[in-house]
């Protein structure tokens, strides 16, 4: 079986997404359990994926190559390193309480719906495991098809500008990669991402690369100023819809830069670091304002996860600052540490408080911060969790928040003081707009008689809190596990982009 | 006579062209003995006569290398295999798919069968033609036929109009073609493509340049590039939703062949000049095609400015200059066919007895009324707009690997962007289909079992050759390297 994890990985779940769409609406209570089954099973897959995994090496591992297009050299390559196997645990994580959350809620279409996800599941694994750069683009558009109807078909009232918006901007940005992608493969003769990295390119080609790398990364971060779309797609989104691009799919940004654009074009990353660190103050701070006057709880948690998300991609561009500070590259790691820890961390975070937010609107039907106030007294177990996913998402020691932003604070201290100066900005911003909002929806007397029907959670929110509030905790107080597993690829990564590829 | 023309065995190689002219002299009788007692039966005996073709064509057309017979005006190459046995797959889904739409019009009649036959046939000699009489022969087939389909309702006045305004540019195109043709002539001394090849591989004067203007404008209006595209929308609006299917897709692989032959074959000693003409046709046809597109409220109007769009893509392989660009070109012509089948097929499925489906409001809420016919043309929709997994992308991937090839930065630009532009108005149509509720009873779609096997096995086609593209990229890439 080890031979074809990754495989399965992909394949499995898309394959019961597409028994879930044919066993119907008709059937929908064993398409429920069929497609809960399914992810289960997909996340046990992840046991030997992890036990499996040495974390003594940068190479690929559970490889799996065959041909795909030999005349163009394109293989169906799968692998996973220390910066993708994390994500593709994180995405089979996620997926259950995805599943989960709709059980009830979604009545509208339920077949489609759960299938959908499914199919998104493999379609995300594919993107994290793909070590052909043509297989990766393949995955990372035919995403966003599921995603497009996800929005649009069980969204909020405005779900159609929303989804369109959030179709065409991706889309916009990722067609300069895959002309970029074109022309290396001109030049490499494989589309291995592997040969692209070995491949030797002038400043001037890396630069244009860059900038097609850059507006495909960037919409999907998104980083300031192309994140117009977020805040309309996670405002529509239905909950599950919400969870899956704030987890998973904002991911595929940070991951892109770390897989593409610093061992690709290191040269041009090393040119235009100044820019990438620039706007990623300018989300972590700006974007922190924004969120602060949010009256709308998932536009807040959105603004909130472009700001969390400028932290990744400042770390991932501190490199080059931290060698020219210090000289070496022995620090260098720790930026890409906290990017990666981060991206995970926020992955979880983020996920749990759309949960939450779903949760509550399952009951009220509004998103509106101003229709709550003194959640806590009806509803105090929802309470607990509430405050402590906020927490985290704040940074508190303990939570699995602190450990990447820390991190990258520390990297930037090393880079320069003023970066770290106003990155640290973020510990202060997102604890004013998350717990801001924390006090005006949890606690406080009870609002209206709205909030004073409330009931508590029950046993399945429960369950699908629960099983996140430990997740956050642990990857908290023990980030070990992670960071070694990491640890070979992100040095590895790091000599990369030290490197310099432009031909003598 | 020399005895080779004697033996039979010689001209195996153009079985499909003289079963054609057989079948359609059949088709015709059939009609007039057996068609008119019993309506549909000619239809039946059409779809087993181009079965017969297909099988007869892989029988005896399938060569290893290039036959020229008679005299040098035609040729057989495993290309013109290829692009044959297209050609019949092609007429014969698209007959399968007008069938109940025919009827429901009172228009089920065997000459149209004849028509389809005798455009097949233009087609089929535009595939092989080697010389510049064959060519013009083949066109000119092939439009009259199509003309005559067009106006083939007679009770209706927006279909007359229209193949007037087709019959009348499209004479103006043909005697284009015949002046630069007559040019050509006149400068080289010789009819044949290959005596022309050879003879304008030495550098080239003025009056080539003049005759070769003629014949781009003549093919870019046949293919429908701007600003040649005027008759496109008009006759894919006016003709019944049938004639629209046949006229968007066998034509376009006689189109391809008529470009193929003539310029990339015939001229290819003044590739330099031609491809020139190309680019800026190229970029006007994908820049109009796509924006106008997004303004339509029709969508047989929406698909042909669709069309032009994808036209644009197909000008653009030529427009390289390159093999690679020919067989990307190629491959984008059979991908777009393919597609084009599908969603035409969706729009006659869509329709009844006394309403046409051709508003995009009609496709409001489909999903509900007839679930696979919406899945199939969301599929259909995203493969064109290029979206992975669907065999679209990888043609228009094709387009941008063989403009990268020959260093055509901007058109590789310009491409990527209409895409985004393109991808808009089709989402659109799964926008109406799947977020949208339908407005009021509109009548339910066509349920005949036969057909819609075939449209489903059209839209699984998008999807298989998008996930294993392997196959036919290497046919296309090898039929023409």
């Amino acid at each position: 079986m080890h031979d074809h994890l990754l495989s399965l990985l992909i394949w499995l779940p898309i394959a019961a997404g597409i028994v879930v769409l044919l066993l119907g609406d008709r059937n929908i209570v064993a398409g429920r359990w069929f497609a809960l089954a399914a992810s289960l099973v997909t996340l046990a897959l992840c046991v030997p994926l992890v036990h499996g995994f040495s974390s003594h090496t940068a190479a690929m591992q559970f490889v799996e190559k065959a041909a795909w297009i030999p005349r163009f050299h394109a293989n169906y390559g799968l692998g996973v390193d220390g910066i993708s196997m994390p994500l593709v645990v994180l995405t089979a994580f996620m997926t259950v309480p995805v599943i989960i959350a709709g059980w009830q809620g979604i009545t509208k279409r339920p077949a489609q719906y759960f299938a959908a996800f499914l199919i998104m599941e493999g379609l995300m694994n594919g993107v994290f495991s793909a070590t052909d750069a043509l297989l990766f683009y393949f995955f990372w558009e035919a995403m966003l098809i599921p995603m497009f109807l996800i929005i649009g078909i069980w969204g909020g009232p405005r779900r159609v500008y929303a989804t369109i918006k959030f179709f065409l901007y991706t889309f916009l940005g990722s067609v300069f990669m895959l002309a970029a992608l074109i022309y290396m493969y001109l030049k490499a003769g494989s589309y291995s991402i592997a040969a692209f990295q070995a491949l030797p390119l002038t400043l001037v080609e890396q630069r244009w690369i860059f900038a097609a790398f850059l507006l495909a990364f960037a919409v999907k971060v998104p980083m300031w100023p192309v994140h117009t779309w977020l805040p309309d797609a996670h405002v529509e989104a239905p909950t599950g819809g919400s969870v899956i691009l704030a987890a998973i799919m904002l991911k595929m940004g940070g991951y892109g830069f770390l897989r593409f654009s610093l061992p690709i074009v290191p040269d041009a990353c090393r040119q235009l670091d100044g820019l990438m660190i620039t706007l990623s103050l300018i989300a972590i701070i700006y974007i922190g304002f924004v969120a602060l006057v949010q009256q709308d709880m998932k536009k807040l948690i959105a603004y909130s996860s472009i700001a969390h998300m400028g932290i990744v991609t400042l770390g991932a561009f501190l490199v080059y600052a931290i060698v020219a500070s210090s000289g070496t590259t022995l620090d260098a790691g720790m930026g890409l540490d906290g990017a990666m820890v981060q991206m995970v961390s926020h992955g979880l975070i983020s996920g749990a408080l759309f949960l939450c937010v779903g949760v509550l609107y399952d009951r009220m039907h509004s998103r509106q911060i101003a229709d709550y106030g003194g959640v806590v007294n009806t509803m105090p177990l929802f309470a607990g969790f509430m405050v402590l996913f906020a927490l985290a998402n704040t940074g508190l020691p303990g939570t699995s928040g602190f450990v990447g932003e820390f991190l990258v604070i520390l990297a930037s201290f090393k880079a320069s003081f003023w970066y770290s100066a106003l990155a640290a900005l973020t510990l202060i911003l997102a604890a004013g707009y998350t717990l801001w909002l924390v006090k005006r929806v949890v606690f406080g007397p009870i609002a209206n008689d709205h909030v004073a029907k409330l009931t508590d959670l029950n046993g399945r929110e429960f369950l699908i809190l629960g099983v996140l509030a430990v997740a956050v905790l642990l990857l908290g107080v023990w980030p070990e596990p992670l960071l070694k597993v990491m640890e070979p690829s992100i040095q590895h990564l790091v000599a990369q982009a030290a490197a310099t590829k432009i031909p003598v | 006579m020399p005895d080779s023309m004697m033996n039979l065995h010689t001209f195996a190689a153009a079985v499909p062209e003289m079963y054609l002219a057989a079948a359609l002299c059949v088709v015709l009788l059939f009609e007039a003995f057996v068609g008119e007692r019993r309506p549909g039966s000619t239809g039946t005996l059409t779809l087993l006569l181009l079965v017969i073709g297909a099988g007869l064509t892989v029988q005896f057309a399938d060569v290893t290398q290039r036959v020229v017979l008679f005299d040098g005006s035609y040729v057989a190459d495993p290309l013109a295999y290829v692009l044959k046995l297209a050609g019949f797959l092609t007429v014969a889904v698209g007959l399968l798919y007008s069938r109940t739409y025919l009827q429901n019009r009172d228009i089920l009649k065997g000459e149209y069968y004849a028509l389809s036959l005798s455009a097949l046939l233009g087609i089929f000699v535009l595939i092989s033609a080697n010389s510049l009489l064959t060519v013009y022969l083949g066109v000119e087939l092939l439009a009259l036929s199509v003309y005559a389909m067009v106006a083939f309702d007679r009770e209706s006045g927006v279909a007359a109009e229209a193949a007037m305004k087709y019959f009348v540019l499209g004479s103006i195109a043909s005697g284009m073609l015949l002046y630069g043709m007559s040019i050509v002539y006149g400068l080289t001394g010789t009819l044949s493509l290959d005596g022309i090849a050879v003879a304008l591989s030495a550098p080239h004067n003025l009056g080539v340049i003049l005759g070769l203007t003629f014949i781009v404008v003549a093919v870019a209006f046949k293919l429908g590039a701007v600003p040649f595209h005027m008759w496109l929308p008009d006759v894919y609006d006016g003709a019944p939703t049938s004639v629209t299917l046949f006229v968007g897709t066998a034509p376009k692989i006689g189109y391809f062949a008529l470009a193929l032959r003539l310029l990339a074959h015939g001229l290819a000693g003044v590739t330099v000049d031609w491809a020139a003409m190309l680019v800026p046709l190229a970029v006007l046809t994908l820049i109009v095609g796509n924006v106008v597109a997004i303004a339509q409220t029709n969508i047989k109007r929406m698909l042909a400015y669709s069309t032009i769009a994808h036209v644009g893509f197909i000008v653009l392989g030529f427009a390289s200059g390159t093999a690679d660009g020919y067989s990307a070109a190629l491959y984008y012509t059979l991908v777009y066919v393919l597609m084009a089948l599908g969603f035409f097929g969706v729009v006659i499925l869509a329709s009844r007895k006394g309403f046409e489906a051709d508003q995009l409001e009609h496709y409001k809420g489909l999903y509900r009324r007839d679930p696979l016919l919406a899945l199939a043309m969301a599929m259909l929709m995203f493969s064109t707009a290029g979206v992975p997994p669907f065999v679209g992308f990888w043609a228009k991937l094709r387009i941008i690997q063989a403009l990268w090839e020959t260093q055509h930065l901007w058109l590789v630009v310009i491409a990527v962007l209409m895409s985004v532009v393109g991808a808009f108005y089709y989402l659109r149509v799964v926008k109406l289909m799947y977020f949208d509720e339908a407005p009021e009873s509109l009548p339910d779609t066509v349920r005949s079992f036969g057909v819609r096997l075939a449209l489903g096995i059209n839209a699984a086609a998008v999807l298989v050759l998008g996930i294993l593209p392997a196959p036919l990229l290497e046919l296309c890439a090898r039929v023409l390297h």
